[in-house]
């Protein structure tokens, strides 16, 4: 997914940034299929939509549940205009699948809050303008999930490191963020006190159930189709028929999670049966390909070579990013009543 | 309705379908008590229209109908029946009491008034009334024949036991035929039985979860229930997936078949369904262990149904070929307007469609 500040402004003048959000904060008051269908459009033709990706999916819905009228007044209207990016501040270097292990500290002051602490895997903080990052506001008790906050954190703040973090394709995405002594006002608090877990398990429903956890692989799809041609012999034709059905179910299921969030509801279990679905299927497809058409991945091939070298090196990502495979299998484990 | 619909098939099935029923009709046994009741309740002619003496049941509430049939392995064939009822109401014809299914895979020729061929793979063939088929040549007619009237019966099974037989007719009467419409795709039948078994095998699927969650919270092994091992969790949460997905691929196949069949769901339906029961079956035994081996625990009236059900009107691995072929066709460019097509806005796109 390519980042471009510039077509995300465009993007926002045209009102495809925060379409499901009332018009007083600067959207459409589209329906979420309205949105669902413009963010479908723009991924299935690859565009560079990272900058405001996270700010449309999760950040902006997060705000308009939680944050007060202030909070809203201020930070939607960028968003919608594709000016205001933003970034989520959860793992950190010793918290990965166990989030509630972390230990980013808020303490109080007079004037509001200070924070300590480091975050790691966070998709684009060097080019975002804020964090929403998860800190504790307490110590850490016996019930591991309570006593923590979610603020709002302005990246142009004293006392803050950001370190990108090159990937294994060469590529920086994600960063380390160093907070130190940096401080906050009242207002940097985003809903409860106290209610970060909450808050963050339900945010991470938006992140788990989109058309982003399906096709990221449709450009390797599209030049693999291409590449076979238009008489597939039948391994090629049974793969690529068996591929094309589970996208389209997976479609589904994404659209009716989408229902689901839109009527309010909080379908964390759907949404993680999408994205585990959803990524299996992205991993195997760099595989199938390998297996029906002998060509080698190359960066500096064909179309095809190319994609296939990219997607190959990022899949092991699919099922890291947004929830491991373990974690979200956890959770529909824990919703049949097994733990 | 639906409510009303599923909490009178649901109390049928719980009240008259048991393992031993189950059994018994695997040895040749006729449920006639079930049979009967099903049709007192009106239940076969729920998908006929209201006009021609039906319940005028809508897609969502026939699917429910088919999925509590396979959930509960029915041994009859109430599911083939409530679509050969859906064809004849379509078709402007009477529906028809009695056991009944259709013929997907036949030669059936007709000439004036009569009818010869060898059908196959016919449900319960030995215990139906009718058989609803669609005769060959340019100018194809749904068909209703007798079974009385048959000149050879071949019992055969499908590996859960199932009736499946070749039943040839020689010069039979016809009971009833119509003309269908032009353009009904030879492969209609077959289609319409990929959706049929798509939702029993997502019933199917739904009970083998409650029963392997339940066998797994039970089963004490190492001092705890296996189901505290983060192993089988991990193991049962895929199932569950594939459960959950089985089931919008089943119902998607059926409500957007209302008002005519609809092809790509109804195609990625059994392909993913298929791929769920392959799944599900397997992990359903490796949590059950040894004791879900044994004929006497009920866990094979389901997985053996689904190793079955998966195999029948095309497997995932036929229909994926199928899918495939027309996907190189129309190139990458239409791989994402086939795929995002809707029932109603393109139905261009849909018959043109493999």
């Amino acid at each position: 997914m390519g980042f471009d500040a510039q077509f995300s402004r465009r993007l926002g003048e045209r009102g495809w940034i925060g379409m499901t959000l009332p018009k007083r904060y600067g959207g459409r008051e589209a329906s979420a299929f309205a949105r669902y269908v413009v963010i479908e459009e723009l991924l299935a033709v690859g565009a560079p939509v990272s900058a405001h990706w996270i700010a449309d999916r999760q950040s902006a819905p997060m705000l308009l549940r939680y944050g007060t009228e202030a909070q809203k007044e201020r930070f939607l209207p960028g968003i919608c205009r594709g000016e205001s990016f933003f970034c989520i501040g959860m793992s950190e270097p010793g918290s990965g699948s166990d989030l509630a292990s972390i230990t980013t500290r808020a303490r109080r002051n007079p004037n509001g809050w200070v924070l300590n602490g480091r975050k790691i895997w966070t998709t684009n903080a060097h080019r975002s303008h804020f964090m929403i990052t998860l800190a504790r506001t307490e110590e850490k008790t016996t019930e591991r999930h309570r006593g923590m906050s979610q603020f709002i954190v302005d990246l142009k703040k004293p006392g803050i490191d950001i370190r990108p973090i090159r990937d294994l394709t060469g590529a920086e995405h994600f960063n380390e963020v160093v907070f130190e002594d940096v401080e906050l006002s009242e207002g940097d608090l985003v809903g409860g006190e106290g209610a970060g877990w909450a808050q963050v398990t339900a945010e991470l429903a938006y992140e788990r159930s989109g058309p982003e956890r399906i096709l990221s692989c449709m450009a390797l799809v599209n030049t693999l189709i291409d590449s076979v041609g238009r008489s597939p012999n039948a391994l090629q034709a049974r793969e690529l028929g068996r591929v094309a059905a589970r996208i389209f179910m997976l479609r589904k299921m994404s659209i009716a999670v989408t229902a689901q969030l839109h009527a309010g509801e909080n379908p964390a279990v759907a949404a993680a049966c999408v994205k585990d679905l959803g990524v299996t299927l992205e991993q195997e497809i760099p595989e199938i390909a390998q297996a029906i058409v002998d060509l080698e991945p190359s960066s500096d091939g064909s179309d095809y070579e190319k994609v296939l070298a990219h997607l190959t090196q990022l899949a092991p990502s699919f099922s890291l990013r947004g929830g491991t495979r373990e974690i979200l299998r956890g959770i529909i484990a824990r919703s049949l009543e097994l733990r | 309705m639906r409510d009303l619909f599923e909490e009178t098939i649901e109390r049928i099935f719980s009240d008259l379908v048991s393992p031993a029923l189950i059994h018994q009709c695997a040895d040749g046994a006729w449920p006639e008590t079930l049979w009967s009741t099903l049709e007192e309740a009106e239940m076969t002619f729920a998908a006929v229209p209201e006009a021609l003496a039906g319940a005028g049941a809508t897609w969502e509430e026939t699917f429910a109908l088919v999925r509590a049939a396979g959930a509960h392995a029915v041994p009859a064939p109430f599911a083939d029946a409530l679509l050969a009822n859906w064809l004849l109401g379509r078709a402007g014809l009477q529906p028809v009491k009695g056991p009944l299914a259709i013929s997907a895979y036949s030669e059936l020729t007709c000439s004036d008034g009569y009818a010869g061929g060898r059908l196959e793979r016919i449900p319960w063939g030995r215990h139906l009334k009718h058989i609803v088929a669609i005769s060959a040549g340019s100018d194809p007619k749904l068909v209703v024949l007798d079974t009385a009237s048959a000149a050879q019966l071949d019992r055969r099974t499908n590996l859960a036991g199932e009736p499946r037989d070749t039943v040839v007719f020689d010069r039979a009467r016809i009971v009833h035929a119509q003309p269908l419409p032009v353009g009904t795709r030879p492969d209609f039948l077959p289609l319409c039985g990929a959706m049929l078994r798509s939702a029993q095998m997502a019933g199917a699927l739904q009970s083998l979860l409650q029963l392997t969650t339940g066998y797994a919270t039970e089963r004490v092994q190492f001092g705890k229930p296996i189901g505290h091992f983060q192993v089988i969790q991990q193991q049962i949460a895929v199932m569950a997936e594939h459960a959950a997905c089985a089931l919008l691929a089943a119902e998607a196949a059926f409500v957007e078949s209302a008002g005519e069949i609809s092809v790509l769901p109804i195609i990625a339906a059994k392909i993913c369904v298929g791929e769920a029961a392959s799944i599900g079956a397997s992990i359903a035994h490796a949590v059950h262990g040894a004791i879900g081996f044994t004929d006497e625990h009920s866990l094979h009236l389901k997985t053996r149904r689904l190793w079955a059900w998966r195999a029948e009107y095309g497997s995932q691995n036929s229909w994926s070929q199928k899918l495939g072929q027309s996907v190189c066709e129309f190139g990458s460019s239409g791989l994402w307007p086939m795929l995002t097509q809707t029932a109603k806005s393109t139905p261009r796109a849909r018959e043109s469609l493999i």
